[in-house]
């Protein structure tokens, strides 16, 4: 296992260098960057914009212009933001620990809800209950997190207020706008509308993992065999039955919470909550090159982390795998 | 005769399907001996499974079962849940067809095998692992110590049977059913699982119950036979009565379609087992039958004492020796 695990880290590394490759001439072709660098600074002299270029490794040649930026990234002499005015680094560890602690949220309250749910249709299928979680599921899954963000921000802040004459969530933010220091309260508290929303997905998405996956270990010949031993039902099912059907919901979900890292931009940008996704749309509209490659970096490396996580995850829990 | 530790009185299994009612066994009596090896023959879809996983307990939701299942004083039809749980896997236990999915892939086959024995007794979890590798043994796993710490997928198909037979046999049942335990396994191994089968009641004092459809098997172990069809027992003999003088139409097709040395042609039976949601009237077996006659439609036939057979054919006592 540990052979395994130290194998794929070392065959992150080449991966790594490839894919960010890939970024680096998407970007260069997408964004533009010197021209983006002219656009947002009408009168920086040809020196400041040849710095411009070097700094970031634009050259004209792609290969020698990533070797370039790869040198300064790795010797961790990462260039400014466009304008030259703000580090790169606090802004994005800022962002990245704001949109973990989101993720961190969601996915824990929406897995361990959607198991719940499929747990409880699988149990009898084509029942009152199955039927009522899968129309649930169907709509949570239907529900566009624009539209659910859009209609908890109407119901906790807007009519609330009207009736109660006070908003019970905040709508934006981290804090409420001035607020400095750490309180765990306040954070929570705005959290709690954005993690609804996410949440409400990943609650569908599991549901139906759940109850598809549960139902095919159901019917399988082992729980009769299990049934046949005398034991309770409970037994039957916890120890027979969930711990195969979680095999296959585990894996997806190392995969899914790895892809949520950058991928609350939608929800992130509607909450104005300043974590992965609204960083990189407003780097994105600016075409701030030095800003756009560490973020696509740690997108990269956390896909990988988390594929690997869901292979050891896989192996952990199915004796039949084994990873060699 | 000894009195019998498994008695079936009149048993009715209906599954509710979207299409209506199926009856999938349609009255029938049967009695299982201490210590004897009975054979269930019939073809797929003959009730003969559904039987027996009625008496276990362990059919869907949408099966209805009347009648009465007796099991050493205990009455298995209607009983709690409570009741059958205490009974499975202690007084009466089941090895299924296929050895490749009847065990659970993720835990390991020492624990499969203690977790029967610490399902009925107060044993220890570390005695009920001495026990396990000792039953490992018994049905003639090399090395068990080991081998009861791997899993499943480790084993052979014959060795996941001989591990599923370790399990039925934990708690010294007093009947074994063996639903086609040989009929996934290669020819080879046949005779060897149905040589462990053999042992394990000889050892145990086991009644077993062998269901299958292959009359060769039912030849070299059992010494009765009930012969099933479309839900009904339609003979019940010696197995030497039942080769040599087999009474009911249906059971002399069987053995004509069955390789003999000497026999040059199979005859098989021609056409197809009936629709069980709207079986014929009367005899079921008349669609397929030779002889049938208009009479055959009138009303089902009960199981008569003819010879040393019993058989359900309103012909049959024409018949013999034809």
């Amino acid at each position: 296992m540990l052979r395994f695990v130290l194998r794929r880290l070392a065959w992150a590394v080449p991966t790594l260098f490839l894919v960010t490759f890939l970024v680096y001439v998407a970007l260069r072709i997408g964004t533009n960057p010197v021209e983006s660098y002219k656009r947002i600074n009408p009168r920086a002299t040809p020196a400041k914009i040849q710095q411009y270029i070097e700094v970031n490794g634009l050259d004209p040649n792609y290969v020698r212009g990533y070797f370039r930026w790869l040198a300064n990234f790795v010797t961790l002499d990462w260039p400014r933001s466009i304008k030259g005015s703000r580090e790169v680094w606090p802004q994005l560890k800022d962002a990245l620990a704001n949109t973990l602690r989101l993720g961190a949220a969601a996915s824990t309250v929406g897995i361990f809800f959607g198991l719940m749910l499929g747990i409880y249709a699988a149990l009898r299928p084509g029942g009152r209950r199955d039927v009522g979680v899968n129309t649930a599921a169907f709509v949570g899954i239907s529900i566009p997190p624009y539209v659910s963000a859009i209609l908890l921000q109407l119901v906790f802040a807007v009519y609330w207020s009207r009736w109660f004459g006070a908003t019970l969530f905040p709508t934006s933010g981290v804090y409420p706008p001035g607020h400095t220091g750490f309180n765990l309260f306040l954070m929570m508290k705005h959290m709690v509308l954005p993690v609804t929303v996410v949440a409400i997905q990943i609650i569908a998405v599991y549901a139906r993992y759940m109850r598809s996956s549960l139902l095919d270990v159901l019917s399988s010949e082992y729980m009769r065999t299990a049934r046949s031993k005398g034991i309770s039902e409970r037994r039957v099912l916890f120890k027979h039955g969930l711990r195969n059907a979680l095999i296959p919901v585990v894996t997806i979900a190392a995969l899914d919470v790895g892809s949520i890292v950058g991928g609350l931009i939608i929800t992130e940008n509607i909450f104005s909550y300043p974590g992965m996704g609204k960083y990189f749309l407003s780097s994105f509209g600016e075409g701030d090159f030095p800003l756009l490659m560490p973020w696509m970096v740690i997108i990269v490396a956390s896909v990988l982390l988390f594929n690997l996580l869901a292979d050891v995850s896989y192996a952990w829990l199915d004796p039949r795998i084994r990873l060699e | 005769m000894t009195t019998p530790v498994l008695q079936i009185r009149d048993l009715k299994v209906t599954f509710t399907t979207p299409l209506g009612p199926l009856v999938a066994v349609r009255g029938i009596d049967l009695d299982v001996h201490p210590g004897e090896m009975t054979a269930v023959v019939g073809e797929s879809g003959s009730g003969k499974s559904v039987t027996f996983l009625a008496a276990m307990g362990l059919l869907p939701r949408t099966a209805t079962v009347e009648g009465s299942v007796m099991l050493d004083g205990h009455q298995l039809v209607g009983a709690s849940p409570k009741l059958l749980r205490s009974i499975r896997g202690r007084l009466l236990s089941m090895i299924f067809q296929d050895p490749l999915s009847a065990l659970n892939p993720v835990h390991r086959i020492g624990a499969q095998i203690s977790e029967m024995l610490r399902a009925h007794s107060s044993m220890s979890e570390r005695a009920a692992r001495i026990r396990a590798v000792e039953l490992l043994e018994i049905v003639g796993i090399p090395q068990p110590g080991d081998r009861a710490l791997q899993y499943p997928h480790e084993f052979s198909g014959g060795m996941r049977q001989r591990v599923v037979i370790a399990m039925a046999i934990a708690n010294s049942p007093k009947v074994l059913i063996a639903d086609e335990p040989t009929t996934a396994l290669d020819v080879t191994v046949q005779a060897q699982i149905l040589e462990v089968i053999q042992r394990v009641q000889a050892q145990f004092g086991t009644a077993v119950v062998l269901i299958t459809h292959d009359l060769g098997v039912v030849a070299r172990v059992c010494e009765r036979v009930n012969v099933m069809y479309a839900g009904r027992v339609v003979e019940r003999a010696d197995i030497g009565t039942i080769f040599d003088e087999p009474t009911h139409p249906y059971t002399r097709g069987l053995l004509a379609s069955l390789p003999q040395a000497g026999v040059d042609r199979l005859v098989p039976i021609a056409g197809f087992p009936p629709n069980m949601l709207n079986p014929p009237t009367g005899c079921a077996f008349r669609t397929r039958c030779e002889h049938a006659m208009d009479e055959c439609s009138q009303r089902l036939p009960e199981l008569e004492q003819l010879g040393s057979s019993m058989t359900a054919c309103i012909r049959a006592k024409e018949l013999v020796g034809r």
